[in-house]
């Protein structure tokens, strides 16, 4: 009898750490609300899980101060060989102010040469863009820059 | 209007073995966000490309997962590593499942 309750007890917990997960996905999965820093740490952590972020090695490329938010230019580079020993597999580019957080996923190979990628992104309001570089050896990296937006670009 | 969407490829048509080359790629498309009203106050439902694709000798050399977040009429540019001539494929696929290819030959000297 002792030994059930402990186990429930286990239990219980075990199941308020999932509600408490699944509160930040359900927060991540409602448009309206915009993204903030807490949602956007909310959406790394669901791609990372709990592996350690280092800073470094990743640089994001943006003008610092855009009138028209509606076509950035961005480019992200990770200073990695791309070699079938040792590259970057994955990078995820998310911001903080528009209504979702994620831009985009690039998944690489060691074919891709250079893990170096420009994109234009609609940014709604002055924010801050993040990327995270995913090694073939699971570490990962991760890089941040603030960008001023004097008009925004969703449309709304 | 799907009919209007056309994708456009900078790609070197010559390269040393071994170089890394780069790519530039652009589908004209409007990219809607779903969060955009019309004139009568509506919400336009969302409809973007949504992942592009690109093989070359058809192995995979990258994939990419596109977001709201990116500008109307997605410009990606990127790099390829060349080893041996052939033939560079790109796949865009959108919401609905709509796809579009293009694809460009590299000769290696």
């Amino acid at each position: 009898m002792e030994h059930s309750r402990t186990s429930r007890r286990q239990f219980l917990a075990a199941s308020a750490r999932l509600a408490a997960g699944a509160g930040i996905a359900s927060i991540v999965a409602i448009p309206p609300a915009g993204a903030t820093p807490e949602t956007l740490r909310g959406a790394i952590a669901e791609i990372v899980g709990d592996a350690q972020l280092r800073e470094g090695r990743v640089t994001l490329g943006l003008p610092p101060l855009v009138e028209n938010g509606n076509a950035v230019p961005l480019t992200v580079s990770v200073d990695s060989e791309m070699s079938e020993k040792s590259y970057v597999k994955a990078l995820y580019i998310a911001a903080d102010g528009n209504p979702s957080p994620g831009v985009a996923i690039y998944q690489f190979t060691p074919m891709s040469g250079k893990a170096e990628v420009q994109m234009r992104v609609k940014l709604a309001q002055t924010q801050k863009l993040i990327a995270v570089a995913e090694m073939n050896d699971g570490t990962l990296y991760t890089a941040s820059r603030e960008v001023k937006v004097t008009i925004g670009g969703c449309g709304g | 209007m799907s009919d209007d969407i056309k994708p456009r490829l900078r790609v070197p048509a010559n390269a040393k073995k071994g170089e890394v080359v780069e790519v530039k790629t652009l589908i004209t498309h409007p990219m809607e966000t779903g969060l955009r009203k019309d004139a009568d106050g509506k919400l336009v439902p969302r409809l973007i490309v949504s992942s592009l694709a690109v093989t070359y000798n058809d192995k995979p050399v990258m994939n990419v997962t596109l977001e709201p977040a990116i500008a109307a009429n997605p410009y990606l540019s990127f790099f390829v590593k060349v080893e041996e001539s052939g033939t560079l494929k790109f796949k865009w696929t959108d919401d609905s499942k709509q796809t579009w290819t293009a694809e460009s030959k590299i000769e290696v000297a």
